[in-house]
């Protein structure tokens, strides 16, 4: 049993043209392990869903890769994690634009608390990505559209960004990270804080942005998992158990654990 | 075999448990009715001590109030006395030259007491005419000069005019002196009492809104000292405390809470910042003493001094409420910042500070209304002098509100017990000013996120 879980993980990780990889990856908290020896490979344009019970270490393991966890106290991480080959946790990359290539929407929607318009203007602003109004304009708006939320709220962009509904906060917070033109955005239960309907809404637009983005999704919910990624990975306990096309994953499990999880018989 | 006794007896247990467990309840029996009773009796108790509570404070502040505010409110009146004075051109300008100097140099002292001297011609003997004089204020005399001064066709002509009393006849027009007690018992004497009379029937006696207790500095005589340069010294000691604590001590909040490592030193500087706020104010006026004046050699008396000493004193306040302000920012804006790329300093002034500034401006507000009522070190650093000039700046010497009151409470005069209860009111305005200008500042700042 266990050979064939450990050939099923060394088997899968690795894809043709990875935009990141994670390779040999341990975290600790403090003295506490969060993530053994963890290797995932992240496809470009495709969504990647982590899943997992309630604290196996997939929320832990997205933040790696914008590097979040470094705001933390007393973590301490050890492998390695790449951006296009390049490794993020290298001393020469600066931190703050790595985040401007990796976007992130985060589990409760969290705008801040001023207009629309310069909620998606933030990004853009303090990177310094426009030279005029006009262009600011123009990126607003077009990321608005993106997140699908541009026919909602055009006619109050000046609006508090607080008193729009929980949904269509999220989809600012998405709009807000895609303003930046992020390659890589990471979504860390992006939808477990809204109803169905603004839930599929969201979905849709995962499936949208795929074109254009690479998506990596955490997720408590395993239809959500299947209906918008590509490749699924399951986590258990810090460990990385299996990886592999969604279709695969959730049909044909290799691992006894996974197989477990998915039909529901623990976590 | 044992074990499998205990673990009947175990299961039997359970059975007893889970049968109680199902047994239905009777929601309408007498006790449960009782137990309803009860509450409802408690939670009236409950409400009836908060209100008594509230009762009680509110009673402490009417008291304190009602108190201050009955023997301190004649103070904003003084007792005016019409006199015929003769602009004797003699004595004001004798050679007629219509130089300002030279008029702003006559005894019109003199004139009052002639116009005393004619409106009770009786009055002969040396000590008899000293207390006459004394129903004029010293400081009228300046009132007269520049009533000449700005208008000098005055001079030749006689004129009915009001003139401020002296402090002990302002105290009998006002009911502070019993006519009726012994004479060796009171301030006046009969024959002071009588012209007072004298002149109440004259209609030669009233009282008129005091303008100068606003408007002047200290001084020795009642009638003439007021308050403005009490208050003129602690808009500087505030402008200089607020200066310096404000910023130091909401860096230390920012540095302390969203950047500085969570290790055993900042562990002792936060405990010591707490310790901090808990020292007595009189040992800050110590440390003031000696660094500023005796090591730093800065003026004696100045509200530079001064500021400097209760910046001191309120860091510590301005740390905590900031740092209180600061955490209570939800973790999930510093988040979403970070997340966008921003870079921790842009987190905390574009988004953590706007967020925590009506928490921390209301903190310093409070810590000011500390400093505005402190007394103490500022006895230590010298601002307890009698100063009776207006400052001009912050480097001058002056005094403050609180320790005018202090300075007043403890002046022998009569008349000065109104005038203490008159400044702890304008003290206690400004302090509510200052929090009503907290509740606005808070109330304006506020978002909800």
């Amino acid at each position: 049993m266990a050979a064939v879980s450990q050939s099923a993980m060394t088997a899968e990780p690795s894809v043709e043209k990875p935009k990141m990889t994670a390779r040999n990856l341990d975290l600790f908290y403090s003295d506490n392990q969060a993530l053994y020896e963890v290797n995932l490979d992240i496809a470009e344009q495709q969504v990647t869903a982590l899943i997992g019970p309630s604290g196996c270490g997939k929320s832990t393991f997205l933040r790696c890769l914008n590097r979040m966890n470094d705001t933390i106290d007393g973590v301490t991480l050890k492998g390695e994690v790449t951006l296009d080959g390049r490794d993020i946790y290298d001393k020469r990359i600066d931190v703050v634009q790595l985040r401007a290539r990796i976007g992130m929407v985060f589990q409760k929607p969290n705008p801040f608390p001023k207009t629309i318009y310069d909620n998606v203007a933030y990004g853009p602003r303090i990177h310094g990505l426009v030279n005029s109004r006009d262009e600011l304009d123009e990126i607003v708006m077009t990321s608005l559209e993106r997140a699908g939320l541009l026919k909602e709220v055009k006619d109050r962009l000046q609006s508090p960004a607080t008193g729009l509904s929980g949904g269509q906060q999220q989809r600012l917070c998405i709009a807000r990270a895609v303003a930046v033109s992020p390659e890589v955005i990471l979504m860390d239960e992006p939808c477990s804080a809204l109803d169905p309907i603004a839930t599929a809404k969201v979905e849709e637009l995962i499936d949208e942005l795929r074109s254009n983005y690479t998506i990596v999704i955490v997720t408590h919910s395993m239809q959500q998992a299947a209906r918008v990624s590509q490749r699924t990975a399951f986590f258990h306990l810090g460990k990385l158990v299996e990886v592999g096309e969604t279709d695969q994953i959730f049909t044909n499990p290799k691992d006894e654990r996974t197989k477990g999880y998915i039909t529901g018989r623990f976590g | 075999m044992t074990d499998m006794a205990s673990l009947m007896e175990d299961r039997a247990a359970a059975k007893v448990i889970s049968d109680n467990l199902r047994k239905p309840v009777d929601w309408d029996s007498p006790k449960i009715a009782r137990q309803i009773k009860k509450r409802y009796a408690a939670e009236r108790r409950f409400k009836m001590y908060g209100l008594v509570a509230i009762g009680i404070a509110l009673l402490a502040l009417f008291v304190l109030v009602f108190s201050i505010g009955s023997k301190g409110y004649s103070a904003f009146y003084q007792t005016y006395v019409q006199l015929e004075i003769t602009f004797d051109p003699a004595v004001i300008d004798p050679e007629g030259t219509g130089d300002p100097d030279v008029i702003g140099r006559a005894n019109f002292d003199g004139l009052i007491k002639q116009a005393l001297r004619e409106r009770f011609p009786d009055v002969t003997s040396r000590s008899e005419k000293r207390n006459l004089y004394g129903i004029v204020s010293g400081g009228a005399s300046y009132d007269l000069r520049e009533r000449v001064l700005e208008n000098p066709s005055l001079i030749g002509q006689t004129r009915t005019i009001w003139l401020i009393s002296g402090d002990d006849f302002d105290m009998l027009n006002k009911g502070y002196i019993d006519p009726t007690v012994d004479e060796g018992d009171r301030r006046l004497n009969d024959q002071e009492v009588s012209w007072y009379n004298q002149l109440v029937e004259a209609g030669a006696v009233e009282k008129q809104f005091h303008s100068r207790f606003f408007t002047s500095g200290d001084s020795r005589e009642p009638e003439l000292a007021g308050i403005w340069g009490a208050a003129v010294g602690s808009f500087y000691t505030l402008l200089v405390t607020l200066a310096l604590s404000f910023p130091i001590g909401v860096l230390a909040a920012v540095y302390l809470e969203e950047f500085a490592p969570k290790n055993r030193f900042t562990q002792i500087v936060e405990v010591n910042i707490n310790n901090l706020a808990a020292v007595p104010s009189i040992v800050f006026g110590l440390l003031g003493l000696e660094v500023y004046l005796n090591v730093m050699h800065l003026p004696r008396s100045a509200p530079v001094v001064g500021g400097l000493t209760l910046a001191l004193m309120t860091l510590p306040t301005i740390i905590i409420a900031s740092r209180a302000a600061i955490k209570a920012v939800p973790p999930s804006i510093r988040q979403a910042a970070l997340g966008l790329g921003a870079s921790p300093v842009q987190t905390v002034t574009h988004h953590v500070l706007p967020l925590a500034m009506p928490g921390i401006l209301t903190g310093t507000i409070i810590g000011m209304a500390q400093a505005l009522g402190e007394t103490a070190p500022l006895l230590m650093i010298g601002m307890v002098a009698f100063i009776v000039d207006i400052p001009g700046g912050a480097l001058d010497p002056a005094t403050v509100l609180p320790v005018q009151i202090y300075l007043w409470a403890d002046s022998p005069e009569r008349a000065f017990v109104e005038k203490t209860s008159a400044a702890i009111m304008v003290l206690l305005a400004f302090l509510v000013l200052m929090n009503g200008l907290a509740v606005y500042l808070r109330k304006k700042f506020e978002r909800k996120w």
